[in-house]
């Protein structure tokens, strides 16, 4: 096109190129890793916490925010393990955050929020509320320790 | 060119208003960085309660001044590009309504019954003046469109053939925006929240609430950010002395706005339940659409400029960046706009972060958000409303600035303060340092069982930077209201100044034209947001009664509240190997 100078059919062409290379890593990060949460329908049974063993290296977590605590507040489980996370709200929308796992949830009332993630080292994982949810939200933190010796 | 008084007083009163409630929000911003660093262990200072304060902080500076500007800057870019005036009663219709919904609202905010934060998530519930104020304040903003869109007919029936000018078509992309965008919140607000607030309807659907927000939020920073655009291409090339590179490219751009902007909302909602991947896939890559424009806007403006450089006698690859007029005080609006453009840079990159899936979940709702679009709405959005604000008022009233050699310095001084803000904000995200909460009560206190230390250095940082900019802004008031109370020394004019084309490429209908576009924006939208209403409307269950924000049970069952201090319930420990 007679309307395009030289050097904006190569910014153009760079463009385009960068692009591609954003979208490619994008569906690769998605194949790789996929850890959005997943999307559930509503179930009553999400709304009681409780922390549920499979086998010995997998658990089920209900986790039930409210104002201004969690439910559990803290999970004991052995290294290794992975966990699925149900998370729901019994108020307000809260969020659920373990930063160091990259687990990033929201949880609102009436909604279950789920995500899948492997523990492999031990340590004391804290769980930080990082939507505002009211006058307390600053108190907001529960704890997954992995490993703990009083759990066996 | 003349105008007349009753247009004058309208853009003096849409720029002075928010302006003055801007102190509130300055404050509030700084109180935060105080709040949050642990410098005091305090829920409220001076009777204002931390979330309150983020509440008048967000409302003011990212909802009212924003909008408020966009309409005065609107009235004064049509009547000077059409050399003709808005039609007055509607204009101080809006006007009104405007105001009277900020007034709504900031009492509500202010007597502490809206401490919601200004995304105002349910079941979270505000007073219903909140509710209301924000309406009218929105639908007082549309007016203009169609005074404006009234004006744009008549003039292209005379003037056919002409391309319309670059800022006219900006503007009126902007309000379309704005217009399509809105209509969602509005429904959001007066459907399912207002008669929810009064207490009509016992419940509401609190991911159906978001996603209607988020069609809104996100737009609305293209809202913002177009009045900045406008002037980057408008006048940026004027004031270095140069030329604007292409004119064409920037109708491109304008044109892949008004496509892009509204729907891309959803990658708000990455972490949202009930919402499914495909949904959140797809409106992530279309998000990256929008990087189309601003990659086209960043090589226009970089060539305009060396253009400009090079006039002035630059050499060698970068030798225009010493060239050009960065501490002229007869230039200010410059030193703003070219201050904005570099914040743009790092704002864009960390938005490129935000809406990649898998990479939000690192940073999603952490101290890296408000990091990142402190570099963006507080970089060229602001920047750009501060300096044009100034430009207007001195020139529309013929006064002359006061403290110019302070004025060309400001922006600098707000970019070291931004800098050093973002870095410490981004860094303590990176780390898990939750944004919008008071952590110096607990995480920032070392008395409590919370502490934690990591976030000494990060929260430190945000300080220092949040001490700058308020110098910053303290600044900026003193020169503005300065102006406004120094003689009158010329007659009042309205000039902006205008950049001609370096390539004036002649007129393409396609892009001198809304129609198409329109359609098309209308296609995307609904391939992209359809599903997600769905989504948002079958996947929850029952909805959500109201809460207030200092009780754990709902309003209708609440016991008299006695007192506001906090007190955990007993926490439970459940141990999953018994």
């Amino acid at each position: 096109m007679s309307v395009m100078d030289r050097s904006e059919k190569r910014v153009i062409a760079t463009t385009g190129a960068l692009l591609s290379l954003f979208i490619f890593s994008i569906l690769y990060a998605r194949g790789r890793y996929n850890d959005l949460p997943e999307c559930l329908p509503f179930n009553k049974a999400y709304t009681e916490p409780k922390v549920t063993r499979l086998d010995d290296k997998t658990y089920q977590v209900y986790a039930v925010a409210q104002m201004w605590q969690f439910q559990p507040a803290e999970i004991f489980i052995p290294v290794g393990s992975e966990v699925d996370f149900f998370v729901t709200s019994r108020d307000v929308v809260h969020g659920f955050n373990i930063y160091e796992k990259n687990v990033n949830l929201m949880a609102v009332f009436g909604n279950i929020n789920k995500t899948t993630v492997k523990f492999d080292k031990p340590g004391v994982y804290k769980i930080t509320c990082h939507e505002y949810c009211g006058v307390g939200h600053q108190n907001m933190q529960a704890q997954v320790v992995v490993n703990d010796p009083a759990a066996h | 060119m003349h105008v007349s008084k009753s247009l004058k007083r309208l853009i003096f009163w849409e720029l002075g208003i928010p302006i003055s409630l801007l102190i509130i929000g300055i404050y509030h911003g700084l109180m935060q960085t105080i709040y949050r660093s642990g410098v005091i262990h305090e829920s409220k200072m001076a009777h204002l309660d931390y979330y309150q304060g983020l509440t008048l902080h967000g409302v003011i500076n990212a909802v009212v001044l924003t909008s408020f500007f966009a309409v005065a800057f609107g009235h004064a870019t049509m009547a000077f590009y059409f050399k003709r005036e808005p039609n007055k009663t509607v204009a101080w219709g809006s006007f009104w309504l405007m105001t009277t919904g900020t007034l709504l609202a900031a009492w509500a905010m202010l007597a502490g019954k809206a401490s919601v934060l200004y995304t105002f998530y349910p079941p979270l519930k505000a007073h219903p003046f909140f509710y209301l104020g924000a309406a009218l304040l929105i639908v007082g903003s549309w007016i203009p469109l169609f005074n404006w869109a009234r004006m744009y007919v008549r003039w292209k029936r005379e003037n056919a053939t002409v391309k319309t000018p670059l800022a006219v078509l900006g503007t009126l992309v902007n309000f379309i925006i704005w217009f399509v965008c809105t209509l969602a919140v509005a429904y959001e607000v007066l459907v399912l929240l207002l008669p929810w607030a009064m207490g009509w309807k016992a419940t509401v659907n609190v991911t159906l609430a978001r996603t209607l927000f988020w069609f809104f939020g996100h737009a609305l920073v293209y809202f913002w950010l177009l009045p900045a655009y406008i002037m980057f291409y408008t006048m940026l090339p004027k004031l270095a002395g140069g030329k604007l590179f292409s004119d064409l490219a920037g109708r491109i751009a304008l044109f892949l706005f008004l496509l892009f902007s509204v729907p891309v909302g959803v990658h708000h909602q990455f972490s949202d339940p009930s919402i499914t991947k495909g949904v959140k896939m797809f409106q992530g890559l279309l998000t990256f659409g929008v990087a189309i424009p601003s990659f086209i806007t960043a090589f226009t403006l970089a060539a305009s400029l060396e253009y400009a450089g090079r006039k002035r006698g630059a050499k060698g690859l970068l030798g225009y960046f010493g060239k050009l007029p960065y501490l002229d005080p007869s230039r200010f609006l410059f030193a703003y706009l070219i201050s904005g453009l570099f914040l743009f840079i790092f704002g864009g990159l960390t938005g490129l972060v935000n809406a990649s899936g898998q990479l939000n979940n690192v940073v999603h709702n952490t101290a890296w958000m408000p990091g990142h679009f402190h570099m963006t709405v507080a970089g060229p959005v602001f920047l750009g409303i501060i300096g044009m604000s100034t430009y207007l008022y001195s020139t529309l009233s013929g006064k002359k600035v006061f403290l110019p050699r302070i004025n060309v310095i400001i922006p600098y001084l707000w970019v070291v303060g931004i800098l050093i803000f973002s870095f410490g904000m981004s860094w303590g995200g990176l780390i898990g340092e939750p944004r919008r909460t008071n952590l110096g009560l607990t995480y920032l206190n070392p008395s409590h069982e919370l502490f934690t230390p990591e976030w000494v250095p990060t929260t430190m940082l945000a300080l220092m930077g949040g001490i700058i900019m308020t110098i910053a802004g303290l600044l900026f008031f003193i020169v503005f209201f300065g102006t406004m109370l120094s003689k009158r020394t010329t007659e009042g004019v309205l000039e902006l100044p205008v950049s001609e084309a370096l390539h004036d490429e002649k007129r393409i209908p396609l892009f001198d034209t809304f129609k198409p576009w329109l359609v098309t924006m209308g296609v995307i939208l609904a391939v992209a947001y359809v599903p997600a209403f769905i989504d948002a409307s079958k996947n929850p269950a029952e909805g959500a009664p109201r809460f207030l924000p200092d009780n754990p049970s709902p309003v209708e069952n609440a016991a008299p509240v006695t007192k506001k201090t906090v007190t955990p319930a007993p926490l439970v420990s459940l141990n999953a190997t018994r």
